[in-house]
C-alpha cells in the first residue's frame, strides 16, 4: 500500500491528496452514522436479525475505514527509528539487586527452623483448603460406574414410560427402552432389536437371553459413551453417530468397525405370561466407556 | 510552557498527581514495525473484546440450569416440549430478546474467529522465529492462552444444552473418565456425580463466564506488557538492526490504524453474526440422553480431537485389574503431548541450535528450512485430523464406504506430514538460495540537519555513520508534520525544542514513494 503522506513528504502535492482522503473519510463516517441511525430504527421497530447485523456491520465498518485511512494517509508514517535499550541490567544494578534480595532470603536461610515451620503451615493450609472441593464437588465414584438400575424382572418401558409388549416390534424393528421407573435414564438406556430368530448367533451362556428374537443391548457406546442410535436394518448393525463405530447385532453387538473396543453389554430378556418383556437380570458387566477400575 | 488547552489542563492535573507525562511520552512515541502478519494477534485481541461485550449481554438473559421446564416461547415447533431452562433461555435469547439472536451469533462467530486468529498468530510467531530469546516466556503465555481459548470455546458451546452439545458433554465425561488412576474421581468431581447429573451446566457456566475469562484477561495483560517491555520484533531490511525498531509511532499513526482495525474486525463479526446462521439449536432440539442426531461435529477448533478419536484403533490396555481406555490416547495423551511440546518449543529448538543470543530480527520461513519444514509437517498432521472429523460426511458426499474413508485417513495421517516435510524443506532451501531473497525492502535514509538541510544516504551506511545522531521521535514526527491545521503546533514545538542537537531520520521505502526518487523528493522539500 502506498503512503500518500509520509512525514518527510513531498509538500507540493500532499494537501491535494489529503483533501481527497479527507473526503473519503468524511463519507465513511457519514455512512457509519446513517447505518447506526438505521440500526436504531430497526431496534425501535422490533428488531430483525439480518438487518441488525448489516446495519451494525456498516456502522462499524464506516468508522473502521475512516479511522484506519486517517491513520494511514493523513498522519506521519515514518518509518521512524527507535533504539532498543538493553533489556539486561548492568552489572552494578544486578549486584545491588542481589544484595537487596539477600536481605530477605538470608533471613529465611538463617532461621531455618522458622522457615521450615512456616513452609509446613502454609503447605497444610493449602492442602486442607482443597478439602471442601474434594468432598463437596462430587461423590466418590465407588461402584457407581459398574451399576445400572436394571434389576431382575424389571419390565422394559419406552421413553414415555409405557411397558414394552412382545407385540410391539415386527421382525427388523427397533426401539429404545428403560427399566420401569427410569424412563429417559442416560445410564440405563438399552436398544431393543428384533432380528429374525434364526439369524441370531448366540454366544455361549446366552442361549436364553433372546426370547422370540428380542435382543437388548446397552445403548451407551463402549467407546466414548454416545447413544448408539442408528440401526441399519439391512446389515443388522448398530451405528454410533459420534465416531462411527459399528456393532453387529446378530453376534451379540460385537464391534466390527471403528474405534469401539468392546461389544455393547447385552441385557438378558424374558417374556412374562402377560406378554411384557422383562429383564432376567441386570448387565453382567459395566456399561459404557472404559475407566481405570474397570478390568 | 505549553498552551492552555483543555487537553493540557487535564494532563497537567494528572501529571501533578501521578507524574504521567514521562512514561506516557515514551508510550506515545513507541514504534510499531509494520507488517500485515502483525495484525493476526490484533484480530485475536479484538475478537476477544467483542466476546466480552456480547458475552455480558448474553449473561443477562441466559439461565444456567438443567431444571426441566415446559417451553412456552415464541418458537412454535418447540412449544409444549419439556426442555432444560438453559435450552429454553437460549431459545428465548434467539427469538424473544431484542437483538438477542444477533448477539448470540456474533458471540459464537467471534469465538471461532478468536481461536482461528490465535492459531494464525501463533503460526506467524513460530515460522518467523519470534519466540526465540528473549521472548520464550511470552510464547508460553501464548500457548496457555490458546488452551484457555479452546477450553472456553468448548464450555460456551456446551451451555445451550442442545442435542449436539449435550452429546459433546457426554464425550467429554468419557474423556475425563479415561484418565488413568484418577479418571473416575475427576469425572465425578467435575460433573458432581455420574453422567449426566444436574451440576454440569451451572458449573460450565461459571467457569465459562468468570474463571477462564478472568485468567485470559490476566494473561493477556502479561502478554501485552511483555511485548511492550521487549518491543516488537521486525523483519530484516536495510536500516533495521537487532538493536532498533523501525516503523510507525504509537501516536497517532498506530493508534489510529489499530483502533480503526478494531472496528473493521467487529464489522466482519457483526456481518457474520447477522447474516450467517451459526449453531441453530432450535433445529437440533434439546439434549435428550438417548437421542442422537446424524453428523455430530464440534466447532472447528475441536475438530482435530474428534478426528483423532475417529482414527484411533480400538486398542484398550488392560493389565493387573486396571484399564487404560482407548479414548485416553487420542483425547488425553495427544493434546497433552501437543501442548507440552508446543509450550516447550523455544527450549527444544535452543537445545538443538545451541543459540543463546538475543533475536529481535525475524527470520523469513525460508531462512530456516528445517524449522519451517517441521512446523508445516506437524501442522499438516492436525489438518488431516481435522478433516478426519468428518469421515461420515465425506463417505456420504463421495458415496464411498466409511471403511474406505477411515483407512484412507489412517494412511494419510502418516503420509501427508512426510510429504509436507519433504516438499517444504526442499522448497525453503531453494528459495533461500535466490539472490536478494529477503532483501526486497531497500531503504533510503532522508536526514535533515539542524540547519534544515536534507541528506539522502543508503540505510546501511547510515546506520554505521549516524547511529549516534538519531534524535528522539516527537521532533522527528512533528518537524515533518505538515498537513493542514498543524502548522501552529509545529511552530510552537520547534521553538520549544530549538537547540536540540541531531537530525531527523526518516527511512523511506522506494516502493512506498510512488516511484519518486527520494533524492528528488528531498530536493523538492528543500526548495
Amino acid at each position: 500500500m502506498s503512503t500518500v503522506y509520509n512525514g518527510e513528504g513531498s509538500q507540493s502535492d500532499a494537501p491535494i491528496v489529503s483533501k481527497k482522503v479527507e473526503a473519503v473519510i468524511s463519507i465513511s463516517f457519514l455512512i457509519s452514522f446513517l447505518a447506526t441511525i438505521a440500526l436504531g430504527v430497526v431496534f425501535w421497530q422490533g428488531g430483525q436479525p439480518q438487518l441488525e447485523g448489516i446495519f451494525l456491520a456498516v456502522g462499524l465498518l464506516g468508522i473502521g475505514v475512516g479511522v484506519v485511512s486517517w491513520g494511514k494517509y493523513l498522519v506521519p508514517q515514518g518509518p521512524f527509528v527507535e533504539e532498543r535499550e538493553e533489556l539486561e541490567s548492568d552489572e552494578d544494578d544486578k549486584v545491588a539487586f542481589e544484595a537487596s534480595l539477600a536481605r530477605g532470603t538470608n533471613e529465611l536461610t538463617r532461621r531455618k527452623a522458622l522457615t521450615r515451620l512456616l513452609a509446613l503451615s502454609l503447605g497444610a493450609l493449602g492442602v486442607i483448603q482443597l478439602f471442601p472441593f474434594l468432598r463437596s464437588l462430587g461423590p466418590i465414584p465407588g461402584k457407581t460406574l459398574t451399576l445400572t438400575d436394571w434389576k431382575p424382572n424389571a419390565r422394559l418401558v419406552k421413553p414415555d414410560g409405557s411397558a414394552v409388549k412382545v407385540t410391539d416390534l415386527e421382525v427388523g424393528g427397533v426401539l429404545t427402552a428403560f427399566p420401569e421407573g427410569f424412563a429417559g435414564s442416560a445410564i440405563d438406556q438399552v436398544v431393543l432389536v428384533r432380528p429374525a430368530l434364526e439369524d441370531i448367533v448366540t454366544r455361549p451362556g446366552r442361549e436364553t437371553w433372546a426370547p422370540q428374537g428380542y435382543v437388548a443391548f446397552s445403548k451407551v457406546c463402549t467407546h466414548a459413551g454416545c447413544p448408539v442410535g442408528l440401526y441399519q436394518q439391512l446389515t443388522q448393525q448398530l451405528l454410533c453417530p459420534c465416531h462411527q463405530s459399528l456393532f453387529d447385532v446378530l453376534t451379540g453387538a460385537t464391534p466390527v468397525f471403528g474405534p469401539a473396543p468392546r461389544p455393547l453389554p447385552q441385557l438378558p430378556l424374558k417374556i412374562d405370561s402377560l406378554g411384557f418383556i422383562r429383564a432376567q437380570a441386570g448387565f453382567d458387566e459395566p456399561i459404557g466407556p472404559g475407566f481405570w477400575e474397570r478390568a | 510552557m505549553s498552551k492552555d488547552t483543555v487537553t493540557n489542563k487535564t494532563t497537567d492535573w494528572l501529571d501533578e498527581r501521578l507524574g504521567v507525562a514521562k512514561g506516557s511520552k515514551k508510550l506515545l512515541n513507541k514504534i510499531f514495525p509494520d507488517h500485515w502478519s502483525f495484525m493476526l494477534g490484533e484480530i485475536a485481541l479484538y475478537s476477544f473484546i467483542v466476546l466480552l461485550f456480547t458475552g455480558v449481554f448474553l449473561t443477562l438473559f441466559f439461565v444456567p440450569s438443567s431444571k426441566e421446564v415446559i417451553y412456552h416461547g415464541s418458537y412454535a415447533p418447540m412449544r409444549g416440549q419439556k426442555v432444560s431452562e438453559a435450552y429454553a433461555s437460549t431459545l428465548n435469547i434467539s427469538f424473544n430478546v431484542r437483538a438477542g439472536l444477533v448477539m448470540r451469533q456474533i458471540h459464537h462467530w467471534a469465538a471461532n474467529v478468536f481461536i482461528a486468529a490465535i492459531v494464525a498468530h501463533m503460526c506467524r510467531i513460530f515460522f518467523t522465529g519470534a519466540f526465540r530469546k528473549p521472548r520464550e516466556m511470552n510464547w508460553i503465555v501464548g500457548v496457555v492462552l490458546l488452551i484457555l481459548a479452546i477450553v472456553n470455546g468448548f464450555l460456551g458451546y456446551s451451555l445451550p444444552d442442545d442435542l449436539i452439545s449435550g452429546t459433546g458433554i457426554r464425550i467429554a465425561f468419557s474423556i475425563v473418565l479415561s484418565v488413568p488412576v484418577v479418571g473416575s474421581y475427576l469425572a465425578f468431581l467435575l460433573f458432581g456425580g455420574n453422567f449426566p447429573g444436574t451440576a454440569i451446566i451451572p458449573r460450565f457456566y461459571i467457569i465459562h463466564v468468570l474463571i477462564v475469562p478472568g485468567i485470559i484477561i490476566g494473561l493477556l495483560g502479561a502478554h501485552l506488557a511483555m511485548m511492550v517491555r521487549q518491543k516488537h520484533t521486525q523483519f530484516p531490511g536495510k536500516g533495521r538492526t537487532n538493536k532498533n525498531v523501525v516503523g510507525i509511532p504509537a501516536w497517532p499513526a498506530y493508534a489510529f490504524q489499530a483502533g480503526g482495525f478494531f472496528f473493521l474486525t467487529s464489522a466482519v463479526l457483526a456481518a457474520l453474526g447477522g447474516l450467517v446462521q451459526i449453531n441453530p439449536i432450535w433445529l437440533y432440539g434439546p439434549y435428550i440422553p438417548y437421542k442422537v442426531s446424524y453428523a455430530v461435529q464440534p466447532d472447528w477448533y475441536m475438530g482435530w480431537l474428534d478426528g483423532a478419536l475417529r482414527l484411533m484403533p480400538s486398542w484398550e490396555v488392560v493389565f493387573a485389574g486396571h484399564m487404560i481406555p482407548t479414548v485416553f490416547f487420542p483425547a488425553v495423551a495427544l493434546p497433552g503431548v501437543t501442548f507440552t511440546v508446543l509450550a516447550l518449543w523455544p527450549f527444544i529448538e535452543r537445545r538443538i541450535t545451541k543459540d543463546n543470543s538475543i533475536h529481535n530480527l525475524l527470520e523469513r520461513p525460508r531462512d530456516n528450512p528445517k524449522r519451517t519444514a517441521f512446523g508445516a509437517s506437524v501442522l499438516s498432521f492436525y489438518v488431516v485430523l481435522f478433516f478426519a472429523s468428518s469421515t461420515d460426511v465425506l463417505a456420504n458426499t463421495f458415496n464411498t464406504s466409511l471403511n474406505f474413508v477411515l483407512w484412507t485417513f489412517r494412511v494419510l495421517i502418516f503420509v501427508v506430514p512426510a510429504i509436507v516435510w519433504f516438499f517444504t524443506l526442499s522448497f525453503a532451501k531453494e528459495t533461500a538460495l535466490v539472490s536478494d531473497a529477503g532483501k526486497r525492502k531497500r531503504f533510503q535514509i532522508i536526514s535533515r540537519t539542524e540547519s534544515g538541510e536534507y541528506i539522502s544516504t543508503e540505510a546501511d551506511a547510515y546506520s554505521e555513520r549516524h547511529e549516534d545522531q538519531i534524535r528522539e521521535l516527537p521532533e522527528a514526527l512533528l518537524g515533518h508534520h505538515d498537513h493542514q491545521g498543524s502548522k501552529d503546533l509545529v511552530g510552537a514545538q520547534s521553538s520549544t525544542h530549538s537547540g536540540v542537537r541531531g537530525v531527523d531520520a526518516i527511512f523511506r521505502d522506494p516502493h512506498r514513494s510512488r516511484g519518486k526518487d527520494p533524492k528528488e523528493a528531498s530536493d523538492a522539500a528543500n526548495a
